[in-house]
C-alpha cells in the first residue's frame, strides 16, 4: 500500500497533524475535499456518514453537514472557510453546532489548515493541521472524549466510535 | 480555575517533573532536589500537576509522596486513537472513490 497515513498529536501544543498520500492527480483530491456530494460520499466512518446540508465553499461560506447513522442524523457540525487559495490549501474553523449552523454555547473548536501539494506519479499528499482552541476542548480531550457534552449529541458521537471501534 | 490535563503538560518543569514521578513516586524535596528553581517553584508546579489529578499525594509515615497517575494520561489517548481511526476509515474510503472519479 502506498497510502502513509502520518497521525501525530501534540499535546502540549494542542495540535494534531495528519497527512495522507492519494493515488490521484490533486484536481481530483481537491474536489473530493470541496464539493458537498463526493464529500458525502467518504467523509466518516462505516457506518456512519454525513450528509451536507449547506456548503458554500468560499471565504466566510460554511460546509454545514449531519453525521448520520442507520437511525437519523446523530450530530451535526460545521466548518466557516477563512481563507482560500485554490488546488493549493483552505482553512476553516471547525466546530459542532445545531441544524441550523448555529453553534453551540462552549462547543470545541478548531482551526484547520488543509493544505494540498503534487508527489510523484500524478499523485497527491494532503497535509491537515488542527489546533484546538477553546477550553471545552481541552476539557473534551482531557476528560475522554464526548462524554460530557450531552448538548452536542457527543453521547451518540461517542457510541458512534464505539461501536466502529467494536468492529475490529 | 478549572485545571486540566493540558495544563499539567504545557510547561516544560511540569513535563520534567511528570518524567520524574513517571519512574517512581517522590517526596517533593527530592523532586525540588533534580531543578535549579527554588523549592517553591517547584512546589507550585507539583500543585498544579495535583489540581490537574495528573499527579497525586498520599502520605506515608510523616512524608508526602507525590504519584503519577498514568489513568488520566490513558484518557486522551484513547480519545486520540477514536479520532485517529475515524479519520484513517475515511481516507481509506476516499481512496476508491478516487478510483472512480
Amino acid at each position: 500500500m502506498t497510502n502513509s497515513f502520518v497521525f501525530e498529536a501534540d499535546m502540549a501544543a494542542k495540535k494534531i497533524y495528519m497527512s495522507r498520500e492519494f493515488n490521484a492527480p490533486i484536481e481530483k483530491v481537491w474536489r473530493a475535499f470541496t464539493e458537498a456530494d463526493l464529500l458525502d460520499k467518504w467523509v466518516g466512518p462505516k457506518p456512519y456518514k454525513i450528509t451536507t446540508k449547506i456548503m458554500e465553499f468560499k471565504v466566510g461560506g460554511i460546509w454545514l453537514y449531519a453525521m448520520v447513522g442507520p437511525d437519523g442524523p446523530v450530530g451535526w457540525s460545521r466548518a466557516e472557510f477563512t481563507a482560500i487559495e485554490n488546488g493549493s490549501y483552505f482553512y476553516s474553523i471547525n466546530m459542532f453546532s445545531d441544524e441550523n449552523g448555529s453553534t453551540v454555547e462552549g462547543a470545541p473548536s478548531s482551526v484547520t489548515e488543509t493544505k494540498f501539494s503534487s508527489i510523484e506519479g500524478n499523485r497527491t499528499k494532503v497535509e491537515v493541521v488542527k489546533a484546538f482552541t477553546h477550553e471545552a476542548t481541552i476539557k473534551m480531550f482531557a476528560e475522554g472524549g464526548f462524554k460530557e457534552g450531552s448538548a452536542m449529541g457527543y453521547n451518540q458521537l461517542d457510541e458512534l466510535l464505539a461501536a466502529e471501534e467494536a468492529k475490529f | 480555575m478549572r485545571r486540566d490535563v493540558f495544563q499539567a503538560i504545557a510547561d516544560p518543569t511540569r513535563r520534567a517533573i511528570l518524567g520524574l514521578l513517571v519512574a517512581g513516586a517522590m517526596t517533593p524535596n527530592a523532586v525540588a532536589e533534580h531543578f535549579d528553581s527554588t523549592r517553591q517553584t517547584i512546589s507550585k508546579h507539583i500543585q498544579i500537576l495535583t489540581e490537574c489529578e495528573i499527579v497525586t499525594q498520599k502520605k506515608t509515615g510523616r512524608e508526602i509522596y507525590y504519584h503519577f497517575n498514568p489513568e488520566k494520561m490513558k484518557e486522551i489517548d484513547i480519545w486520540l486513537e477514536r479520532f485517529r481511526k475515524m479519520w484513517e476509515d475515511s481516507f481509506d474510503q476516499l481512496d476508491n472513490l478516487l478510483n472512480d472519479l
